[in-house]
């Protein structure tokens, strides 16, 4: 089975990519569809409405989606196998820009838009940095040399990427995503594991407790002036 | 490099099949694509920018040389032989003037030092107001951006085919800019409602229901009429800046305009 991580901020075009992306290959492959998402998500019942292929979701609720991606991408890699699809597209629910939803197997696609902002690719970290493939979404809607100067922010924050620019609406100009995605290897779930550095761990806050200030709280803690505390691990 | 450029028929709004063999447009060449709204002119020019491969909604091909080109050039702005001015009179970028055209000039492989004074400097040939180096792009109206953007496509885009569509709006000095991209040696495509830009191309493509319906050659007839048709803009022009800027039109403004 094949694997596609599509990542991407809200309303940037991810699911317009992914709808193109089902009705070019459906005829060619069985399809497994997963969206991620913490309140609502439809995208499930339309591509199965649509294309009548395999698609289920998952609210995260009080979890961070990206962790609850995590913990439930074994299972849901099981569930696809079982569905015997023969290619298991994931939409991630796009929202905090600490982490990346990318694996070490498979394709990471990371989903921009034309008017996201210029500083987007940098602002978006690993989303961005990690990805496999950029696509540049709704190109209708600004001049040329604005799309160029986007590319060139992307390319300055990840040489080597490759990049593709369409209007996700119509599926313009995305033979090669196609290619590539066909042409992708087949993973192997035992050896699954995350591209990304994943966040610290629970500290207080994250259990919910509201005092201000850093002596109210243990587990990651900051200060206004200076470092994390020197015994915690603090990623890379 | 560029000599011509070929574009092989896709289908229409209805999915029939193009009525013609195929367009081929050489260096040098200017070209108008003419038709009511809806009819597939922008798609048209789109489908040159994206180097169509029968993969945009129009199912065109484009071929440089006679031949398929390559993904590199596609997908690499700094290898790009197209640029278009679009109609985007907007954008989104927060960046000031100044660095807007720095990173494009990065993203074309551009390494002149004075490139960005220089577009600005022409860009303000486009236009009644004048446009800063420290403003911000997203606060340009909407005749700075087409001008900047018309400069920036001259000078840092630097292509051999050059694509323009409807220059005409937004206010800006359009004859000054058909002056500098025209005898360029490039090859020039105008989309226009206008009937001097149609008629000053030597070449016109007629679109209905998004496809091409025939494409007609200049007449002498219709060059002598594009040349009255220039005086008469010239003339409409010359009030239009003396309305703009706030004098009162009357007999000796006319005459000393218009012998």
């Amino acid at each position: 089975m094949k694997l596609l991580i599509v990542a991407g901020p809200p309303s940037a075009g991810k699911t317009a990519l992914i709808r193109q992306v089902v009705k070019k290959l459906h005829h060619k492959m069985k399809i497994a569809f997963l969206k991620i998402d913490v309140v609502k998500a439809f995208e499930d019942l339309e591509l199965r409405k649509e294309f009548n292929i395999v698609a289920r979701k998952f609210y995260s609720g009080d979890l961070c989606p990206d962790h609850a991606g995590v913990m439930i991408m074994g299972d849901a890699v099981e569930w696809a196998e079982e569905k015997s699809a023969d290619l298991f597209i994931v939409e991630s629910a796009g929202l905090c820009l600490r982490c990346s939803p990318y694996v070490n197997q498979g394709l990471g696609i990371v989903i921009l838009s034309s008017i996201s902002g210029i500083h987007a690719p940098e602002k978006m970290g690993a989303m961005v940095s990690l990805a496999d493939i950029v696509v540049v979404t709704k190109i209708d809607l600004v001049s040329q040399a604005e799309r160029e100067v986007l590319i060139q922010k992307i390319r300055e924050v990840h040489p080597g990427v490759t990049i593709m620019e369409t209007n996700a609406l119509q599926g313009t100009s995305l033979h090669k995503l196609y290619q590539l995605i066909e042409n992708s290897a087949e993973i192997e779930q035992e050896t699954l594991v995350l591209k990304g550095n994943p966040p610290l761990g629970t500290c207080t806050i994250c259990m919910g407790k509201k005092e201000v200030g850093w002596k109210h709280h243990f587990g990651v803690i900051q200060k206004l002036d200076g470092q994390l505390a020197e015994y915690l691990y603090r990623g890379e | 490099m560029i000599r011509e450029m070929t574009i092989l028929p896709g289908r229409d709004k209805s999915a029939a099949k193009e009525n013609y063999d195929h367009i081929t447009l050489s260096t040098g060449e200017t070209i108008s694509i003419v038709g009511p709204t809806g009819s597939g002119k922008t798609a048209f020019i789109t489908d040159i920018e994206l180097l169509a491969q029968q993969d945009t909604s129009t199912k065109r091909t484009v071929l440089i040389n006679g031949k398929t080109p390559g993904d590199e050039i596609r997908n690499n702005p700094s290898l790009k032989p197209i640029v278009m001015i679009t109609q985007n009179t907007k954008c989104f970028a927060d960046l000031t003037t100044e660095e807007f055209l720095q990173i494009h000039a990065r993203a074309r492989g551009i390494e002149k030092e004075k490139i960005v004074d220089a577009t600005i400097e022409l860009a303000n040939n486009f236009t009644g107001e004048k446009i800063k180096k420290e403003n911000r792009v997203t606060v340009l109206s909407g005749g700075q951006t087409r001008s900047l953007l018309i400069a920036d496509a001259i000078l840092i885009g630097a292509a051999p085919v050059i694509l323009l569509d409807e220059i005409e709006n937004a206010g800006i000095f359009k004859q000054e800019v058909i002056k500098i991209i025209q005898n360029s040696g490039k090859i020039v495509i105008f989309v226009t409602h206008d009937p001097v830009i149609a008629l000053l191309t030597s070449k016109r493509i007629i679109m209905e229901n998004g496809a091409v319906k025939m494409i007609l050659y200049r007449s002498e007839f219709e060059i002598r009429a594009a040349q009255n048709l220039l005086d008469l803009d010239h003339r409409v022009g010359v009030i239009r800046e003396n309305l703009r800027a706030g004098k009162i039109i009357t007999r000796e403004l006319i005459a000393s305009n218009f012998i």
